[in-house]
C-alpha cells in the first residue's frame, strides 16, 4: 500500500515539475511551484525527515514562492523587452540538466548500501547537550559553527538587498502594501496572526526536543509580520531603525557571546559548560528565531522605497 | 590509521581569523554607518596581526595548527586546520584587504566629505564578511563547513559588484549571482553524494577513506565544475569581465585578487586530498587543458579591450589559468610528494603574486578613473606625467604578470616552466611562454600610453591625493619583492602536509 502511495507521490511530483517548466503563464507556473514545495515536503515526511519537510515547505515553497510572486507582480505590465532564451539555449539547458540528473541517478544507485551514517553517533552524543531532537543537536552543538555562519549569510543577503536602494532613500522603509488593500487580505491579516504567532512560538519551543526549530519558527513569524504589513495594518520599519537592527543582530550576537564564553567556562569556542547546554541553546534559539523572522520578512519586503524618517 | 584532529595550543588563532570579522559585521549593522570605517579598519588591522601570529606559529612549530570547534570531534563536529599553504593564503588575504581598506578610506574621503552613505557602509560590511569567508575557506576541514564559507563568500562578493547602483552593474551582479549559485548547488550535490558514500565530510578522514568508485567520481566532477564556475575558468568565465570591471576600484581589487582564489584553493584540496590517484590524474589533465585555453584565449581578449578595467579583468581570467596548469605538473611521484615539487611552490607563488599585482593594478586603474573620469585606454595619452606613481605601480604589477625578473610572477612562471619541461609537457611550456608574451602585449599597451607625449595638455578632473597612489605602489612593490625568493621548493608551503596520508599519491 505504502509503495503505491510513494509511486503516486513520485509521479505527481514529476508531473508537477514538468508543468512548472512548461507553463507559459508565469503566475500559474509560480503557483504550481508553490504546490511543488508542499509536495516535496510530503516526500521528506515519507523519508522520515520531518525537520527537512518543515523547512522545505516554509522556505522552499512559501518563502521562495512569495518572492517569485512579488517579482512577477513587479514585472507585469512593463512589457517584455528582455530577450527570451533561444531555442538552442533552452536545449542546452535541458541537456545540461539531463546529464546532471542522469549522473546523479547513476551515482545514487552506486552508493554504498547500507549507507554509512552518523545518525547513531548523533544520538549517542545527545546526552551531553540535554536536548531531545538530534537535528537541533547537530545545528546548535555539533555543527554550531555552520549555523552561526549561515545566520551571517542571511544578514549579508539583507545588507545586499538594502544596498540596491537609491542613495537618497537608503535606510528608509520598503513599500509592501498595495494602494488598495483587498478586503480578504485585511480580514486575514486580523484573524491569522494570533494563531500564527502561537504556532511560531510553539515550533521554536518544541524544536529542542521534537521537529521544529529556529528557521521554521522564524519563517512562520515572518509570514505573520508580512501579512500585517501587506494589509497596511502596521507600517514597514525603516531599515535604519535601531530597533530593527538590534533584533537582526541580537540572535547572532548572543550566539557569538555564548560561543566566546566557551573559551572561559568550557572547553573552548562554541563549547557549552556542562549542565548548562540546554538552557543556553534554548536562549540562543529564541534570539535567533526573532532575528531570522525579521531578516526573512525584510528580505521579502525588499529595498527601501521611501526616504528614512529623520 | 584513524583520523584524529587534536586542538593545538595556538589553534584558537584560526577561530579568531574567521570570527573576528563576523563580530565587526554585527557591530557595524548594530551601530549604524557612522562608525563603519573605524570598526572596519581596526578589525582589518587585528586580522593582519592574527594572520602574522598564525604564520609565526607555523614557522615556530613546523606543524599545522588545528582547532576542534566546541570539542566535538569530526566527523560529528567540525575541525579547522591551517598548514603552510593555508597560512600563506591567510597572510596574503590580510595584507591585500588591509591595503584595499586604506585605499577605500582615502577614496571615500574624497567624496562628500567621507560621509557614511549607502555605498561606503555596505562596502565596509562586505569587505569584513569577505575576510571571514576567505579565512573560513582556507582553514576549513569539513566539506559542508566549506560550503557555508563559499555561501558567505558569494553573498559578500555579489553586492560589491553593483555598489554604484548603475543598471549595467546590477545586471553584471545578477549574472555573477546566477553563476555563483549554480556553482554552490553543484558543490552541495557533490557533498551530499560524498556523505552518502563515506558517512563523513571531514577532509582528513576522506583522504584516507576515498577509493575509486563511481559515486565519488560523480561527486568530484559536480563539485569541481561548480567551483570552476565560481573561479571563472574558461569557458565559465563569461560573468567575470563585466562584474570585475564594473565594480568600484577597491571592490574590483578584492574580487580579482582574492575572491576567485577561494574556489581554486578548494579545487586543489579536492584533487589533492580527496580524489583517488587515477581520478586525480584525469582531473589534473582536464584542468590543465582548460587552464591553457584560458591563458591564451583571455590574454588575446585582454589585448583587444578598449577600456582599462575590462583589460585587467580579462587578464585575471588568463592569470587564473596558470593555477590550473599546476595540477599535472605538481602530481609528484612515489618518492616526491606533490608539495615538495617545484610546481607546488610555483603555483602558490603565482597565486600570491597575482593577488598582489592584480590588486595593485585595479587600484591604479581606480586612481586613473578618479583623475580623468574615464578609463578608455586610447584617451589616456601621457597619464604617466600626471600620475607617475600610479603608472609606476601599473608597470611594476605588469612585470609580475608578464613574468619578468625580478618579480614574484617571474619566480612562479620560471618554476612552472621548468616543471613543464622536466615533466614532459612541452605544450604547457609553450603556453606559459606565449601567455607571458601576450601579457607583455597588453601591459605595454598601457605603459606606452602612460609615457607618450600628450597631444593636448592633460586635463585632470580631480586631484588625487598621493596616499591613494602609494597604496597601489606598495602592493605592486610587494609583488616584485616576492621575486627575491630562491628558485626552489619553499619549506613554509610544506608545513603540515607530510603528516597527512594523501590519497593523491600512487
Amino acid at each position: 500500500m505504502m509503495v503505491l502511495l510513494d509511486l503516486a507521490l513520485a509521479a505527481w511530483l514529476l508531473a508537477l515539475a514538468l508543468h512548472v517548466v512548461m507553463e507559459r503563464n508565469e503566475r500559474s507556473a509560480i503557483i504550481a511551484f508553490l504546490a511543488l514545495g508542499l509536495l516535496l515536503g510530503l516526500v521528506w515526511v515519507r523519508l522520515a525527515a520531518p525537520d527537512v519537510a518543515l523547512t522545505e515547505i516554509a522556505i522552499g515553497g512559501g518563502g521562495t514562492g512569495i518572492l517569485l510572486l512579488r517579482a512577477e507582480a513587479a514585472l507585469r505590465g512593463r512589457g517584455k523587452h528582455e530577450e527570451g532564451a533561444t531555442r538552442g539555449g533552452k536545449l542546452a539547458v535541458a541537456a545540461g540538466c539531463a546529464v546532471i540528473s542522469a549522473g546523479l541517478g547513476f551515482a545514487v544507485l552506486a552508493l554504498a548500501s547500507p549507507a554509512p551514517t552518523l545518525a547513531p553517533a548523533a544520538s549517542d552524543a545527545i546526552a551531553a547537550t540535554g536536548l531531545g531532537n538530534p537535528v537541533t543537536a547537530v545545528l546548535l552543538a555539533y555543527r554550531a559553527l555552520d549555523t552561526l555562519l549561515e545566520k551571517v549569510v542571511v544578514l549579508l543577503a539583507l545588507v545586499g538587498i538594502w544596498s540596491l536602494a537609491p542613495d537618497g532613500i537608503w535606510g528608509g522603509a520598503p513599500e509592501v502594501a498595495p494602494a488598495a488593500v483587498p478586503g480578504p487580505l485585511a480580514w486575514l491579516a486580523r484573524i491569522l496572526p494570533p494563531f500564527g504567532v502561537v504556532i511560531g512560538v510553539y515550533m521554536f519551543w518544541v524544536g529542542a526536543d521534537a521537529p521544529g526549530g529556529t528557521f521554521q519558527a522564524g519563517t512562520v513569524l515572518a509570514a505573520m509580520w508580512l501579512l500585517v504589513i501587506m494589509a497596511g495594518l502596521l507600517p514597514p520599519p525603516d531599515a535604519a531603525s535601531p530597533a530593527l537592527r538590534l533584533v537582526l543582530v541580537g540572535g547572532p550576537a548572543l550566539f557569538l557571546a555564548i560561543a566566546f564564553l566557551g573559551f572561559i567556562v568550557a572547553d573552548g569556542f562554541l563549547a557549552y559548560p556542562e549542565g548548562f547546554a540546554k538552557p543556553l541553546i534554548v536562549a540562543i534559539e529564541a534570539a535567533l528565531t526573532l532575528s531570522v523572522a525579521a531578516a526573512l520578512a525584510m528580505l521579502v519586503a525588499g529595498p527601501a522605497r521611501k526616504a528614512p524618517a529623520r | 590509521m584513524t583520523s584524529v584532529h587534536a586542538t593545538t595550543p595556538s589553534g584558537f588563532l584560526l577561530v579568531l581569523a574567521v570570527i573576528l570579522p563576523v563580530c565587526a559585521v554585527l557591530a557595524i549593522v548594530a551601530c549604524g554607518p557612522r562608525s563603519a570605517a573605524r570598526i572596519a579598519m581596526t578589525t582589518l588591522a587585528a586580522g593582519l596581526a592574527v594572520a602574522i601570529a598564525i604564520a609565526m606559529e607555523l614557522v615556530a612549530g613546523g606543524t599545522a595548527l588545528s582547532y576542534v570547534v566546541g570539542g566535538w570531534q569530526p566527523p560529528l563536529g567540525i575541525a579547522l586546520r591551517a598548514d603552510g599553504l593555508s597560512g600563506a593564503m591567510i597572510v596574503m588575504t590580510a595584507l591585500v584587504l588591509g591595503a584595499v581598506g586604506l585605499f577605500a578610506r582615502s577614496q571615500y574621503a574624497l567624496h562628500d566629505g567621507g560621509g557614511a552613505g549607502r555605498a561606503q557602509t555596505t562596502f565596509w560590511i562586505l569587505l569584513l564578511a569577505l575576510a571571514s569567508a576567505l579565512n573560513a575557506t582556507f582553514v576549513g576541514e569539513d566539506l559542508f563547513n566549506l560550503y557555508v564559507a563559499l555561501e558567505l563568500l558569494t553573498f559578500a562578493a555579489v553586492p560589491l559588484v553593483c555598489l554604484d547602483g548603475r543598471a549595467e552593474t546590477v545586471k553584471a551582479a545578477l549574472r555573477y549571482l546566477l553563476f555563483a549559485l549554480l556553482g554552490s548547488l553543484l558543490y552541495l550535490l557533490g557533498t551530499g553524494l560524498i556523505y552518502g558514500q563515506y558517512g563523513t565530510l571531514d577532509l582528513l578522514a576522506l583522504s584516507q577513506l576515498s577509493r575509486e568508485d563511481p559515486a565519488l567520481s560523480a561527486a568530484l566532477a559536480l563539485m569541481i565544475v561548480g567551483l570552476l564556475a565560481k573561479a571563472a575558468l574558461f569557458p565559465l568565465h563569461l560573468w567575470l569581465p563585466p562584474a570585475h570591471a564594473g565594480a568600484p576600484a577597491p571592490a574590483s581589487a578584492v574580487l580579482s585578487a582574492l575572491v576567485i582564489k577561494a574556489p581554486v584553493f578548494l579545487i586543489l584540496r579536492l584533487v589533492l586530498d580527496v580524489a583517488p590517484p587515477q581520478a586525480a590524474a584525469v582531473a589534473g589533465q582536464m584542468l590543465a587543458v582548460l587552464g591553457a585555453v584560458s591563458i591564451l584565449f583571455c590574454s588575446v581578449m585582454a589585448l583587444r579591450q578598449a577600456r582599462l578595467k575590462l583589460m585587467i579583468a580579462y587578464s585575471t581570467v588568463a592569470q587564473i589559468g596558470y593555477l590550473f596548469i599546476v595540477f599535472p605538473l605538481a602530481a609528484g611521484s612515489a618518492d616526491l610528494p606533490p608539495w615538495s615539487t617545484i610546481a607546488w611552490t610555483g603555483g602558490a607563488l603565482q597565486l600570491i603574486s597575482h593577488a598582489l599585482a592584480k590588486s595593485a593594478m585595479f587600484l591604479a586603474a581606480g586612481v586613473v578613473y578618479e583623475a580623468f573620469g574615464h578609463d578608455r585606454i586610447a584617451d589616456l595619452r601621457g597619464f604617466g606625467r600626471v600620475l607617475p606613481i600610479s603608472a609606476a605601480a601599473f608597470g611594476l604589477a605588469g612585470l609580475s604578470l608578464m613574468g619578468i625578473p625580478p618579480s614574484g610572477g617571474f619566480v612562479a612562471k620560471c618554476l612552472l616552466l621548468t616543471a613543464a619541461v622536466a615533466e614532459g609537457y612541452p605544450w604547457l611550456a609553450a603556453t606559459i611562454l606565449a601567455g607571458g608574451l601576450l601579457a607583455g602585449g597588453y601591459v605595454f599597451r598601457v605603459i606606452d600610453k602612460a609615457l607618450a607625449n600628450p597631444a593636448a595638455p592633460i586635463v585632470v578632473q580631480r586631484a588625487v591625493p598621493r596616499r591613494l597612489e602609494i597604496v597601489a605602489l606598495a602592493l605592486a612593490a610587494a609583488a616584485v619583492m616576492l621575486g627575491f625568493l630562491p628558485l626552489r621548493p619553499f619549506e613554509f608551503l610544506q608545513i603540515g602536509r607530510s603528516g597527512v596520508s594523501m590519497a593523491g599519491l600512487p
